[in-house]
């Protein structure tokens, strides 16, 4: 078919139309500097910053006034002085109340109305209760209770149950479906708008190859947002990662794949980025609710959980927590990869018969 | 155009496509041989767009049948598409892309290609194959879409009106190409609303208006069919008309048409016809406040058809 001879064949893989489709996917990519933010960079700026925000704090300390009317007051200040955890203070009556009233400490050690101890709070707020539990220890302790059951506490501070371990495999997920999502879709539907997929297909050009460099260029990506994420997590957060690389390796390629198709799903029609866009917040915005990116979906009621199971992040994050934070390999996260696996074959086939390239 | 019996490359007929509430093609037949550039020329909304749509494949006609080296699209959509290249009104090519990496990209769609330099080269963009899209001037970027098209050695070319929006400067290199493709012996189908890119471009024309061919011939042909070679376009003074009987009267003079108060003579002898004119309106005592006389064009064909003018619409 070709007029030319075979005289370019060391070079015929370049002039394969997947690898110059693909090519030309990445160089839009890379030349755009916001996408290279809003992939790599932002990503890491909220792990960090939500790191840093709920880091692990060393044991709370609670601050309790106490009136100097109450009945040996000093006595009480003494005990308190011996407990780590409490921060004491003596101040009047009205003082007292109204730093419990602003919040200033979570309890007031005062005199009830016929003399005896009273300690005043508000039993909404959780650390007021904490504190009266420690204050009331502490009291009856110095008063001479002897508690029938001696304990010892043997203190586990373990990498893997922080609040960063938790948040990074979250991120990772999100990140991937938010890449996947946008990097497909607005591609995707910009072309369409600017009637370059109408000139694509005017000519010979395979409509295979056409949405195969889709999910290339986003393949590749892919394996740099997983280094790039996990390996921040490690380096700054000690984040670990007990599973095997295979079983992570395919989470992450199934779950990209997953959410491409369902990206493709989504830029199947729409003419305009706008109209893509409202598309694209109306399918992640539940997925970033539910799905336990921030804090954990056993949250949400019983009666939900067979959907927010069935949702393609839920998986995602479910598998890569298992893998990342317990170990597990392919026979504890099957369920995850078949539930990852449904979406990535609904979304293609529908994809491909809803797609419209005019 | 030359040996005969010449081969048919592009053969319409009957073609019908309805959009809602408009009709954009009522009945559309052509013929296009090997090695002739076409134009199809016509006002906005004619129905030269949906034409040329059809033809590679991207609309699909109501009723009517479209056959490209004897084939359709139904079955021989492939065949057809590695055999044409395409200059869309619309396309933008992607900003971010440079001039070689496009023409690259185009170039590895089609089994059967020429170079991307010799590609790039024949659009006379040689200094720019390094530029990015987004940099190049709006000829610049008609001519990188032709480079697309020509990177594939097509059989037939469709230009979708190829220099629309252009400065005169960019028109006349785009022409200057656009021939260089006929001399090649390229066959060329090429819409148009300018009746001096028609006349310059085109071996044979067809005029359409409302979806219908409604002249067809060689620019000559065409023009010959008003009956003269040139106009007389005056207008005068006050607010009253003149005789127009009076004026069909006039030496060498075919025929009057009124517009926007201006008055156009179809005139076969200019020399005799002005000046009549003049001593006419002398003897009316009407002051002449604008004289033009040119040779006829395609715009004169057109109106003289439909009533109207091709930028009109």
């Amino acid at each position: 078919m070709t007029g030319k001879p075979a005289a370019a064949a060391p070079l015929a893989w370049r002039e394969r139309p997947i690898v110059q489709l693909t090519l030309a996917r990445f160089r839009e990519f890379y030349r755009e500097p916001e996408a290279m933010f809003w992939t790599f960079v932002f990503p890491l700026l909220m792990a960090g910053g939500l790191g840093i925000a709920f880091r692990s704090k060393p044991p709370e300390v609670f601050t309790i006034g106490v009136s100097r009317s109450a009945p040996a007051a000093d006595k009480l200040m003494e005990a308190f002085a011996r407990n780590t955890q409490i921060a004491a203070h003596l101040a009047d009556d009205t003082t007292g109340n109204r730093e419990l009233r602003t919040g200033k400490i979570a309890l007031l050690i005062g005199t009830a109305a016929d003399g005896r101890l009273a300690y005043r709070l508000d039993d909404t707020r959780p650390e007021a209760l904490s504190a009266r539990r420690l204050a009331d220890d502490a009291i009856q302790r110095a008063a001479g209770r002897q508690d029938p059951v001696t304990v010892g506490d043997e203190l586990v501070r373990e990498r893997g149950s922080r609040y960063i371990d938790f948040l990074i495999p979250g991120l990772l997920g999100m990140n991937m479906m938010g890449s996947s999502i946008w990097g497909l879709g607005f591609s995707v539907v910009d072309q369409r708008r600017k009637k370059l997929l109408k000139r694509f297909i005017s000519t010979p050009m395979s409509r295979v190859d056409y949405l195969a460099s889709f999910l290339f260029s986003r393949l590749s990506l892919l394996v740099l947002e997983v280094i790039v994420m996990i390996g921040f997590g490690a380096l700054a957060f000690g984040v670990p990662l007990r599973g095997s690389w295979l079983a992570l390796g395919t989470i992450c390629l199934l779950g990209a794949l997953g959410f491409g198709g369902l990206g493709l799903l989504i830029a199947a029609r729409p003419k305009t980025v706008e109209g893509a866009s409202g598309l694209m917040n109306l399918v992640m915005l539940p997925m970033w609710v539910f799905s336990g990116v921030f804090f954990s979906s056993t949250n949400f009621p019983a009666a939900m959980q067979p959907f927010i199971k069935a949702l393609p992040l839920t998986a995602v994050n479910n598998a890569l927590r298992a893998n990342m934070l317990e170990g597990a390999g392919f026979a504890q996260i099957w369920p995850e990869l078949t539930v990852i696996a449904t979406w990535l074959v609904v979304c293609f086939a529908l994809a491909l018969r809803l797609f419209r390239w005019k | 155009m030359t040996g005969s019996p010449r081969e048919v490359v592009l053969s319409i007929s009957g073609l019908e496509k309805r959009y809602a509430e408009v009709t954009a093609l009522a009945g559309l037949d052509l013929t296009v041989y090997a090695g002739e550039c076409f134009g199809l020329l016509g006002p906005n909304g004619a129905g030269k767009t949906t034409t040329i749509e059809i033809c590679e494949g991207l609309t699909e006609p109501d009723r009517g049948e479209v056959r490209l080296f004897g084939l359709d699209h139904q079955s021989h959509a492939k065949e057809i598409r590695a055999r044409i290249g395409i200059s869309l009104q619309e396309t933008q090519l992607p900003e971010k892309l440079t001039v070689v990496e496009i023409v690259s990209l185009f170039h590895s769609f089609y089994p059967r290609r020429r170079p991307v330099d010799e590609a790039i080269a024949a659009v006379q963009l040689n200094e720019k194959r390094r530029a990015r899209v987004g940099t190049l001037s709006g000829g610049q970027k008609q001519r990188l879409a032709l480079a697309c098209a020509l990177v594939g050695d097509p059989d037939l070319f469709f230009l979708d009106e190829p220099t629309t929006g252009l400065d005169p400067q960019s028109r006349r290199q785009l022409w200057e190409l656009i021939e260089q493709f006929k001399a090649a012996g390229r066959t060329i189908l090429l819409t148009t609303h300018y009746m001096d890119e028609a006349e310059r471009l085109c071996d044979r024309v067809a005029i359409v208006d409302h979806g219908k061919i409604i002249a067809l011939g060689t620019p000559r042909d065409l023009i010959a069919m008003l009956g003269a070679e040139h106009v007389v376009e005056f207008a005068v003074e006050g607010e009253t008309g003149l005789d127009e009987a009076a004026l069909v009267l006039l030496p060498g003079v075919a025929a009057v048409r009124r517009q926007n108060g201006r008055y156009q003579l179809e005139a076969r002898t200019v020399h005799l016809t002005i000046p009549a004119l003049l001593a006419l309106l002398q003897r009316d005592s009407r002051t002449l406040t604008e004289l033009v006389t040119h040779t006829a064009t395609l715009e004169d064909l057109f109106v003289h058809l439909t009533g109207r003018l091709l930028r009109d619409g």
